[in-house]
């Protein structure tokens, strides 16, 4: 086992991490990347208790999570990396070798036109998701396992499955 | 004297009901139904709200109708993560996470009681309401 998947979600931890791909992943542990999240003990308790109270949650920097990401690999358990934007993902494409990217969730927002159910972006967020497949990234939506993937062109077109 | 349940005020908010998908609507819906009661509740729906958006809805639905409990589905929910921000500091404010429809029948008939009050009493008699029958498993 290792990092099973590497997933935008601009809700970080929640229901459909939790529960949606945490049951079925069986996962063990979480890695979450938010700068302002690692750099707050209050905000990590509060996600430290939306988990059950046997599932780890590891709290990162972009930056530190980049040196981290070779252990989390190497861990023999399931395990899912979160990040709050796209940016924060480039980062690990870049730097980490992030080679497949699940967009899950990037709500409604201010500039942010909507793609698909889940998924809302602005035009500068469409550049970055652009980027990422550039950089060699398989980017692809899904907000739960059992929906299906749905490919980057299909996700900028609108073109809900 | 005892209070007249057709001249209470049961229709005056007393909580907020939030979390995934339309459970707030058909919980509230559910209440109302059995009890009349329904508009002590009121039901946010937070689809397609990013967190901070989630956060500032809440809140303007606490501050429009003056309540301070929320009771909401998931521990996980963003709607829990949202809500425990907002409650943070402030006094007599509570977050009932994991609710079910029992818990919301106990609060809607706890006027008696202060709104944490009810809730938290609410909450015990919604853990209690919840059974297992049948496959092996005894009575």
């Amino acid at each position: 086992m290792t990092l099973e998947l590497y997933r935008i979600d601009d809700r970080l931890i929640h229901g459909q991490v939790v529960v949606g791909w945490g049951q079925p992943l069986d996962l063990e542990f979480i890695v979450l990347v938010d700068d302002t999240v690692a750099t707050s003990d209050w905000e990590q308790e509060l996600y430290r208790m939306g988990v059950p109270p046997e599932m780890d949650v590891f709290f990162h920097t972009a930056t530190d999570a980049v040196a981290a990401i070779p252990k989390y690999r190497a861990d023999s358990r399931p395990g899912l990396l979160l990040t709050g934007d796209i940016a924060t993902m480039r980062r690990l494409v870049d730097e980490a070798g992030v080679t497949e990217v699940n967009v899950g969730g990037i709500h409604s927002g201010a500039g942010r036109t909507q793609r698909l159910r889940y998924v809302f972006l602005s035009p500068d967020e469409e550049v970055q998701l652009r980027e990422l497949a550039a950089r060699g990234a398989e980017v692809t939506a899904r907000d739960v396992p059992g929906a299906r993937p749905v490919t980057l062109a299909d996700l900028l077109a609108g073109n809900e499955p | 004297m005892s209070s007249d349940p057709s001249t209470s005020n049961v229709e005056r908010p007393r909580a907020i009901v939030a979390g995934h998908g339309e459970f707030a609507a058909g919980l509230v819906s559910a209440v109302g139904q059995i009890t009349g009661r329904g508009g002590q509740l009121i039901a946010v729906s937070v689809a397609k709200l990013g967190v901070e958006d989630i956060e500032k809805l809440l809140r303007s639905r606490m501050q429009e109708s003056n309540v301070k409990v929320i009771f909401t589905d998931l521990q996980a929910g963003s709607c829990t993560m949202a809500s425990r921000r907002i409650l943070r500091g402030v006094d007599d404010a509570v977050l009932i996470a994991g609710t079910n429809l029992p818990t919301l029948l106990d609060f809607v008939f706890s006027e008696a009681k202060s709104p944490a009050e009810a809730a938290r009493h609410a909450a015990e008699r919604g853990k209690s309401a919840i059974t297992a029958h049948g496959a092996g498993g005894g009575a």
